[in-house]
């Protein structure tokens, strides 16, 4: 069956958590719905589904490829213009060892910064139902719903007290 | 007893007042900030003719000559690699420790950093006199001769370890900046709309979306700090590593470097935020607790500084190297080093730091925005008299002893650079909100008041 979207804004925490627990007694799972809010609250605060992130693994592989490519450019280029200057080897690794460390911590903070990117599920190039609001106080509930649910669904967050219900067309 | 600021009664009325109070300077422009604006771009341009008359005429228009061949100019990098430094720091420590009185803070700190790290950038490409050349130098690109930068050399180390920092930055700005962006496109029209939905890339505010903002910022924290540290240790080493220099050559410097990079950089935070609380009149947000608590921290940065600039001296002292001994003696005895030493002592931890002990003080906007820049005109002086007293003495003849006059060209590229470092801070306010919105907002969810005995006190409750 297709779905739609179904996004109820509430005015409070209070009756967004008692709009999720009524569309749980209805059916819904934590995983047909997500909350939407304009700043962050506790993790767990409206008993949300928070799938695992693997944020950790990425600063891991940006240091691996940070780390290779600093001693490639850095060992390269010495080799390439073998001029030895003040006695020191060809291959001086006190000194590579400074922009290796550099090349390290680059591509550490560059992957991770991917990661946060990749993690959120962004760029969105398409928003879907949202309401402005939400970045001014206001609590979404974005419910995935069965076409065939979704005036029930809608029931339900207006009497929790949705100040606004609104579905895809 | 916290001043505690009333931003409204229910959620939403603070979150409007939040975003209505934050957004103001993006969204709306006072006369009096064009006029400043305008008046450092003027600065900025005289700086700009300046460098561009140097380019044609050569480097004999400054007051560089043998043997002090490092003047105002590089003294002006390592002393806005330093102001650089306070920033991330900061916002770093202030985050990895969850201290509740960072949000205000911690973005108008980053945004420091970048705009001190990009002017510092300049600088030396700017000293080389064709600053075109520097591109042999530093990046490994071969020019058809077959030569690549020499990477034993600390002069390659520095821009190395600099782009690392000011990508880093950057990054780590930006990554904070989604979800307030978000907040500027739904609170825009037209164009100005079409640019933030395209910054805020779709961001709607999802728990999972929060959590990894949350642990991003942590994150990058961790991987900053050693970045932060290896900066000005690196740029320490141009010196510390010069062994034909005496008073360059100690091996001191890399922490001496760090920590005095971090006194003046929190001490230009401070001056900063009070001069955007005045300019955009964020009373509710930039409070007294916010530069009580920064003036505290810059107690202890200022002494633990000081004890390493007393380790510096007395380390140089104590080996009773002639050469050492009179270096010394010029720099605190002889005229005009010993008057920029007296001012620079006296300025950047005499005068401060005692005035910072008393709480009146830290509470007066007045007081700190003074002393914090009282501290940066110190550390100026400090980075000139490292440099230049060392170079007017390497040879070992006093035929070629010489000291160092400051052309008018010189003088104008320093003033020029806190116009620019200003400017941007200025221009970057009327696209980004320079306090974080969403972090304001957080802070006022976990706020609470808590009854001990009698009274009642202010308590936040830590975030996961």
């Amino acid at each position: 069956m297709a779905k739609k979207q179904v996004l109820g804004v509430f005015k409070t925490a209070d009756n967004a958590v008692m709009a999720v627990d009524r569309l749980h007694e209805s059916g819904f799972t934590n995983r047909d719905w997500q909350v939407l809010t304009g700043s962050p609250y506790p993790e767990g605060a409206f008993g949300e589904w928070m799938p695992k992130h693997r944020l950790y693994a990425f600063p891991f592989f940006g240091a691996i490829v940070g780390f290779t490519v600093a001693i490639l450019v850095t060992a390269g280029t010495s080799v390439a213009n073998p001029l030895v200057t003040g006695g020191k080897p060809i291959i001086a690794i006190p000194a590579m060892a400074v922009i290796v460390y550099e090349g390290t911590m680059l591509g550490a903070i560059l992957m991770t910064i991917i990661g946060v990117i990749f993690e959120s599920r962004l760029p969105r190039p398409v928003m879907g139902l949202y309401d402005t609001r939400i970045t001014e106080g206001y609590i979404g509930i974005d419910l995935n719903c069965p076409d065939d649910r979704v005036n029930t669904a809608e029931m339900v967050m207006r009497q929790s007290g949705a100040v606004d219900v609104k579905h895809q067309k | 007893m916290q001043d505690r600021v009333v931003l409204g009664h229910t959620p939403q009325e603070v979150d409007a007042r939040i975003n209505r109070e934050l957004l103001t300077n993006v969204l709306y422009t006072e006369r009096r900030y064009w006029i400043i604006v305008g008046f450092l771009a003027l600065v900025v341009a005289l700086a700009g003719g300046a460098v561009g008359y140097m380019v044609n005429k050569g480097i004999g228009v400054s007051g560089l000559h043998r043997p002090v061949f490092w003047g105002f100019m590089i003294t002006n990098f390592v002393f806005w690699v330093g102001i650089s430094h306070a920033g991330v720091m900061l916002s770093a420590i202030l985050r990895l420790s969850q201290a509740e009185w960072r949000r205000p803070a911690t973005r108008a700190a980053e945004i420091v950093t970048v705009f001190a790290l990009m002017t510092a950038i300049l600088f030396p490409i700017i000293h080389s006199g064709r600053p075109w050349r520097t591109m042999y130098w530093a990046f490994p690109y071969d020019f058809a001769r077959g030569i690549f930068p020499n990477v034993r050399s600390p002069l390659v180390w520095d821009p190395t370890a600099i782009t690392t920092y000011l990508t880093s930055s950057i990054m780590f700005v930006l990554v904070a900046l989604i979800p307030d962006f978000a907040v500027a496109r739904d609170r825009t029209k037209g164009v100005a709309k079409a640019i933030y939905s395209v910054l805020a890339m779709g961001w709607r505010g999802t728990p999972r979306q929060w959590r990894l903002q949350i642990v991003a910022g942590f994150l990058l924290s961790a991987l900053i700090l050693p970045v932060f540290v290896s900066v000005h240790s690196i740029v320490s080493w141009d010196f510390g590593i010069a062994q034909s220099v005496e008073g360059w050559h100690s091996t001191v410097f890399a922490p001496y470097f760090v920590i005095g990079a971090v006194h003046s950089g929190v001490s230009a935070v401070v001056t900063v935020m009070i001069i955007l609380r005045w300019l955009f009149h964020w009373e509710n947000y930039i409070t007294k607790d916010t530069i009580d608590s920064l003036g505290r921290l810059l107690i202890v940065v200022a002494t633990a500084w000081f004890f390493f600039f007393f380790i510096e001296i007395l380390y140089s002292i104590y080996t009773l190297e002639d050469a050492e001994l009179g270096l010394r003696k010029m720099q605190f005895f002889e005229a005009p080093y010993s008057w920029l030493f007296l001012t620079f002592i006296l300025t950047g931890y005499f005068i401060p730091v005692p005035l910072w002990l008393f709480k009146n003080v830290r509470r007066s906007f007045k007081w700190m925005f003074i002393t914090t820049i009282l501290v940066n005109i110190g550390m100026w002086i400090e980075r000139f008299l490292i440099i230049v007293p060392g170079l007017a003495r390497k040879q070992g003849l006093t035929f070629s002893w010489s000291t160092y006059h400051p052309s008018v060209i010189e003088i104008l590229l320093v003033i020029g650079s806190f116009a620019f470092v200003s400017m941007n801070i200025l221009l970057i306010s009327k696209v980004i909100p320079l306090i974080p919105i969403y972090d304001i907002k957080e802070g006022e969810i976990l706020k609470d008041e808590i009854k001990i005995g009698k009274v009642t006190v202010p308590a936040a409750k830590r975030e996961e």
